[in-house]
């Protein structure tokens, strides 16, 4: 970019100053678009809590075991969002993903394929049942709660069918087991962020460059900057403490790096939002959310939309049931059961996403899932039973849903609906 | 094509199905169940007209812009684009054609902004990525040469106001360069500014040579911009009309179907009563005389 720019070589029109974006903002949380305003505060209040009750928390071996520990339910509510942005839910996605990871399982111990086989068995199989519960919700017209309540239940079936009754299917493969509990090399772990920064930062300022040469009013630069400094703070302060020791014996074996998962969640977040925010099945995807019938009317083939987000659902889901069998070395009967649903449908609505449709970003989740991850971490540090973590994840879960209710009816009344 | 030198015949009889029409249907029908919606209707429009469709609560005229606009085809009818028979069964027909269609019932993506709203299903994209900067610039330019005013093009719909979200609704229907774009009472719920805006817009379209098909139930709006009026009454055409040869009257006879109804004998007796008050006046005023 050029450092100096007149106002005259521009085409007249100049970025807004900083302060009117800010306003704007203002002016939006106030009219009930809180974004990821809430997420983000409880994370702040919550690590800020546990930290001082438990100083255990607040060390580089559990800020490692936290990222890998919310990494499934993360990429399962990733999936959630396409299917939330329509307004529909997927209720199955916890055991979606353990059918998955009981296929992985099995593509690796009873067939004795490859592990790029194996997850791909595994990915294909999320595919199609995306594709089954998506026909089933688009085209035979059953509402997605029941559609997706049915195979909630009847997964949990197959995933005790594969895994034959109580047996556990253990995995030895290296690759698959490195996917949850390893680590990037921490020369590799800079060099990563180096680029991803580096990256954003291009984005950002060629986007810039091409609005000001159409003569399009664009962020100030200021903003971008302060964007893309606090990423490179927050994301080098992660690296550098993710890359100290954190053996208790290092002369046995060191331990160290950012973990695996990592890079992979970072990845999937770009990905998809470049997909949702970028492409035009994204934006028809916002469409449907917003009012299917415009949509239609609009020539959008919505049934196609409302598949696809199954599919991208169920398939993500596939991913994080990977995840999970990766990190617990195997697959039971209660992989991708118990609070994993909640927790990702709690992700993505802490996160922002809305229930009702048409509004969240694939970063929703992983603020959301950060949340949720915190608070397990942080109460299970803490020495509560499972009891009662279930039962102050599942009443932030209803926080979040109520927040999301009223900014809607706030955002009615203000006269933004 | 037949089309005449001129084009508009505005003097003509007002006879069904003028020549040169862009679009004309004939015998068109549409069932929901028991219901009749319409039976054996007819409609024309030519180029740079402006056609008023009118009739009272469930005459059957959003069932007819649906069924010319592909979402909710007739059951049985002719539809002649240009003068050539055409079938259209979804709305990328229509659109292909050239028809545009701005709904009762907006069809906006409140969560989406204007530009998304405007480009919905016809976005430009260099590949699979959006060309957010061209259709911002073309949304700018368009809604430039409506006179539409809106804060900005990035702002979701929602929080636009009426007129606002109906000029983009409108303007979003002259994207793909129609030829024939139909409003279902576009000024139902708007504000007297607001509909005067409209208006102008839709003499704007007029004069560029459009087609266009307007629904309203009100008379005013009606005679402000329509060239012709067609009349459907349950289903079935009942009368078309010259605008600058017609009265108001004949057009209401029309609508409820009977010289003899309830508004001509509400307006038998707002007249009665007006002249009642002017006698009072009048012997009021000669009152005093008499008394003197
Ligand atoms: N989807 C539908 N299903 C069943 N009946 C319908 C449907 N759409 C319209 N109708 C019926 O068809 C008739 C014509 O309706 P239509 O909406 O065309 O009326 P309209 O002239 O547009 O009335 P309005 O001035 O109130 O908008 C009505 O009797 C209505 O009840
Ligand atoms: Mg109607």
């Amino acid at each position: 970019m050029t450092a100096l720019r007149t106002p005259a070589d521009a085409t007249g029109v100049e970025a807004a100053p900083l302060s009117s974006y800010v306003n704007g903002y203002w002016s939006r949380v106030r009219g009930g678009e809180m974004g990821a305003l809430p997420a983000i505060l409880g994370l702040i209040v919550l690590c800020t809590v546990f930290s001082i009750v438990r100083p255990a928390f607040l060390t580089a071996g559990n800020f490692a075991n936290l990222l890998p520990q919310g990494a499934a339910v993360t990429v399962i509510a990733m999936g959630l969002v396409f299917v939330l942005l329509l307004g529909e839910i997927d209720l199955s996605a916890g055991y979606t993903s353990g059918v998955c990871a009981a296929i992985l399982a099995l593509a690796l111990s009873d067939y004795d394929l490859p592990w790029y086989l194996a997850i791909l068995a595994a990915l294909v199989t999320g595919t199609v049942v995306g594709f089954v519960l998506g026909s089933l919700v688009a085209k035979v017209g059953i509402p997605s709660f029941v559609v997706t309540l049915a195979a909630f239940l009847a997964f949990q079936g197959v995933v005790l069918l594969l895994i034959k009754g109580g047996t556990i299917i253990s995995i030895q493969d290296p690759v698959i087991l490195a996917i949850g509990n390893k680590n990037v090399p921490p020369v590799l772990g800079w060099v990563l962020f180096a680029l991803g920064v580096g990256a954003y930062a291009a984005v950002q300022l060629l986007r810039i460059r091409g609005r000001q040469r159409r003569g399009l009013t664009h962020d100030p630069l200021s903003l971008v900057l302060i964007r893309v400094g606090a990423l490179a703070v927050l994301g080098g302060w992660a690296v550098y403490v993710l890359n100290q020791e954190r053996s208790r014996n290092p002369a046995i074996v060191s331990l160290k790096g950012v973990p695996i998962v990592v890079p992979i969640i970072v990845a999937l977040l770009v990905i998809l939002t470049f997909v949702l925010k970028r492409t035009g099945y994204g934006l028809h995807i916002y469409a449907v959310g917003g009012n299917r019938e415009a949509a239609r009317r609009a020539g959008i083939n919505t049934d196609r939309i409302r598949i696809s987000a199954f599919v991208v659902c169920s398939t993500m889901a596939a991913v994080g049931g990977i995840i999970a069998a990766s990190r617990a070395n195997s697959v039971d009967a209660n992989t991708g059961g118990s609070n994993v649903l909640l927790y990702a449908v709690g992700a993505a609505v802490i996160g922002g996403t809305s229930l009702f449709g048409g509004k969240g970003r694939i970063l929703d989740a992983v603020l959301g899932g950060a949340v949720v991850a915190v608070i397990d971490n942080g109460m299970g540090l803490m020495g509560f039973s499972s009891g009662v973590r279930f039962i102050v994840t599942g009443s932030v879960l209803l926080l979040a849903a109520g927040v999301d209710a009223l900014s809607r009816r706030r955002a009615a009344t203000a006269g933004l609906r | 094509m037949s089309e005449q030198a001129g084009g508009t015949t505005r003097q003509g009889d007002g006879g069904p199905s003028p020549d040169g029409a862009v679009l004309s249907l004939a015998g068109i029908s549409k069932r929901f169940g028991a219901v009749h919606a319409l039976s054996d209707a007819s409609l024309a429009v030519k180029a740079g007209e402006v056609v008023a469709l009118v009739g009272d609560n469930g005459a059957g005229k959003s069932t007819m812009i649906k069924a010319i606009a592909g979402v909710n085809p007739a059951d049985d009818g002719e539809i002649l684009w240009e003068g050539r028979p055409v079938t259209i069964t979804k709305p990328h027909d229509a659109a292909t054609l050239g028809i545009a269609t701005v709904y009762q019932d907006l069809a906006l993506c409140d969560n989406l902004d204007v530009v998304a709203n405007l480009f919905l299903g016809n976005e430009v994209a260099n590949g699979i990525v959006l060309d957010e900067i061209s259709m911002e610039r073309r949304a700018t330019e368009l809604l430039d040469t409506l006179s539409v005013k809106i804060p900005s093009v990035r702002t979701p719909v929602a929080s636009l106001s009426g007129g606002q979200r109906q000029s983009v609704a409108i303007a979003r229907s002259l994207l793909g360069e129609p030829k024939v774009v139909l409003l279902d009472e576009p000024t139902a719920a708007l504000g007297v500014a607001q509909t005067a805006q409209v208006l102008d817009l839709i003499e704007r379209l007029r004069d560029r040579g459009l087609g266009v098909v307007l629904i309203s139930h009100n008379l005013a709006d009606v005679r402000a911009v329509a060239d012709r009026v067609a009349v459907l009454r349950l289903g079935r055409n009942a009368g078309e009309f010259v605008m600058a040869e017609t009265s108001q009257e004949q057009i209401v006879e029309a609508i409820t179907g009977a010289s003899e109804s309830v508004v001509t004998r509400r307006q038998a007796r707002v007249e009665a009563a007006e002249a009642a008050r002017d006698v009072g006046q009048k012997r009021q005023a000669s009152d005093p005389q008499e008394q003197s």
